[in-house]
């Protein structure tokens, strides 16, 4: 061992014995100091983990979707459209998609119902695929148990479930109600020919632009949405300025920040009556600051463990138990899903800056003004 | 007689904080771990949303523009009451929509005319 290292060693003991002389006070600073990056590190890693998700998954939604506008709302679309879309050279083809909602007034739970694009999927007439939120909401507790949705009083429409979608995919089809086209037309009453909106898909997407302004040319009146505005919302959704839960965070790390800056504003008057105590005693300047800077050091390491930790362990461990009421909202239809564990080495990192840091910055300011002064002086 | 030498206090935190520390380490192998699986996972997600020709999330189902965000309509901030951003908690999560446009028409006048 180097004189330097016993040096700071007996620094870091002298602290320890120090810190232990006000026990409580300290281990509540601990405590609240932990709690507040439990709370930015679990927002943290709870958004980065479902912006990857959502990254990950609707990197195969369709490339553009033509939405028609009627009166400024979403309105169903002519078919009679997809052979002008499907003219514009580069797009390699084009599918009217049909979907829409269903209130349950059973259970108050709304459905989206919907035909499957791809010809291997398509259902027999009624049968219908359901997402695993489906049977949880409706009780539906045998596998083969069929779905009836009732319209209005004394309607009922019954579907032979021939497959309940695996809970793997519980994020994008919890509420999914998979029909038959001729079915979904027949329950909404809707005429052939129309459709919610098209589906298009381009044999390069880098001339996704260009097939856009050609698209708007033949239907000045329609809306377009790329695969990348669904990305972009999606990112921005799950952007963690946007969430509550940082709303949250915010709240607790105002409250510390304003307990940093109490601290940093100036030591108590036994605090300083030690320092000049320990200059008195032939303690010089670099070493009351290093003792500081051990408390400091200490405190904070010891929270940023604490509270990342727990955090790691609060969502993907618990299902991020304490931001599940939020994020439920008044849906009565929630998935029921788990996140892939993702640690980010930057975004902890960044976490240890923005809370590690500061409080030890700011312990070391009110030290330097006494540890400068004489011991006469901060005694009296 | 033989004395116990004292454990120090320090010695006592630097291990308390390197557990604290191989916490985290075995925090990042977890997640390592769990990738493959998890991949494969959302790999599932996605072969469902291409075949199906999904949009979004089924996150929050409680209405349409909470349902499908990125299909909703397009909606001006305090559309429905001054004093309300949304009627549903959720609403918190689907931020408004911040395209609005140039801010002038700037067409020419061919696109008039037409």
């Amino acid at each position: 061992m180097t004189p330097a290292f016993r040096r700071q060693r007996a620094l870091a003991d002298y602290t320890l014995a120090a810190l232990a002389r006000r026990r409580g006070k300290n281990i509540g600073l601990v405590v609240i100091y932990a709690l507040v990056v439990f709370v930015v590190a679990s927002a943290l890693l709870f958004s980065s983990a479902l912006r990857h998700e959502a990254d990950t998954v609707l990197a195969e939604a369709p490339e553009l979707i033509v939405q028609n506008l009627a009166m400024g709302r979403h309105d169903m679309i002519k078919g009679d459209v997809i052979d002008d879309l499907a003219a514009i050279r580069g797009v390699t083809r084009v599918e009217g998609r049909l979907w829409g909602y269903f209130y349950d007034s059973v259970n108050g739970a709304n459905y989206t119902l919907m035909v499957p694009l791809d010809p291997d999927r398509v259902l027999a007439p009624g049968e219908a695929m359901i997402g695993e939120g489906v049977p949880r909401v409706r009780g539906m507790f045998w596998e083969t148990a069929p779905l009836f949705l009732s319209r209005y009083s004394g309607d009922l429409v019954r579907f032979d479930v021939v497959e309940r979608i695996s809970s793997e995919s519980a994020l994008v089809s919890t509420d999914l109600i998979l029909l038959n086209e001729a079915d979904f037309r027949d329950f909404f009453g809707l005429p052939g020919g129309v459709y919610t909106d098209i589906a298009v898909t381009v044999r390069n997407s880098r001339e996704i632009e260009t097939i856009m302004s050609k698209a708007s040319a033949l239907l000045p009146e329609a809306r377009f949405i790329t695969r990348d505005d669904i990305s972009r919302t999606y990112q921005k959704l799950f952007s963690w300025r946007e969430g509550i839960m940082v709303a949250l965070a915010a709240a607790a790390l105002l409250a510390f920040a304003i307990f940093a800056a109490e601290k940093a504003s100036g030591l108590s008057a036994e605090e300083a009556r030690e320092i000049g105590i320990l200059k008195a005693v032939g303690w010089n300047m670099t070493d009351v600051i290093a003792m500081k800077l051990w408390e400091g050091a200490l405190i904070s390491a010891g929270a940023f463990l604490i509270g990342t930790l727990a955090g790691y362990l609060h969502v993907f461990t618990f299902q991020a138990g304490l931001f599940a009421p939020i994020l439920k909202g008044w849906s009565v239809i929630y998935p029921d899903f788990a996140l892939t564990p993702r640690f980010d080495g930057v975004q902890i990192a960044a976490l240890f800056l923005i809370t590690v840091l500061p409080y030890t910055a700011a312990t070391l300011v009110p030290v330097w003004r006494v540890a400068a002064a004489d011991p006469d002086q901060v005694m009296r | 007689m033989s004395t116990r030498p004292r454990l120090r206090r320090s010695s006592v935190a630097f291990a308390l904080l390197g557990a604290g520390a191989a916490g985290l380490a075995l925090a990042a192998l977890h997640a390592a771990l769990s990738k493959a699986p998890g991949q494969a996972r959302m790999e599932a997600s996605a072969a469902l949303v291409r075949t199906v020709g999904l949009t979004d999330l089924a996150l929050f189902t409680e209405a349409r523009y909470t349902r499908h965000p990125a299909m909703a309509d397009l909606h001006a901030p305090f559309q429905d009451n001054p004093m309300s951003f949304e009627h549903f908690p959720s609403g918190t999560f689907a931020p408004l929509n911040r395209n609005f446009g140039r801010g002038t028409l700037g067409f020419d006048e061919a696109q008039v005319i037409r």
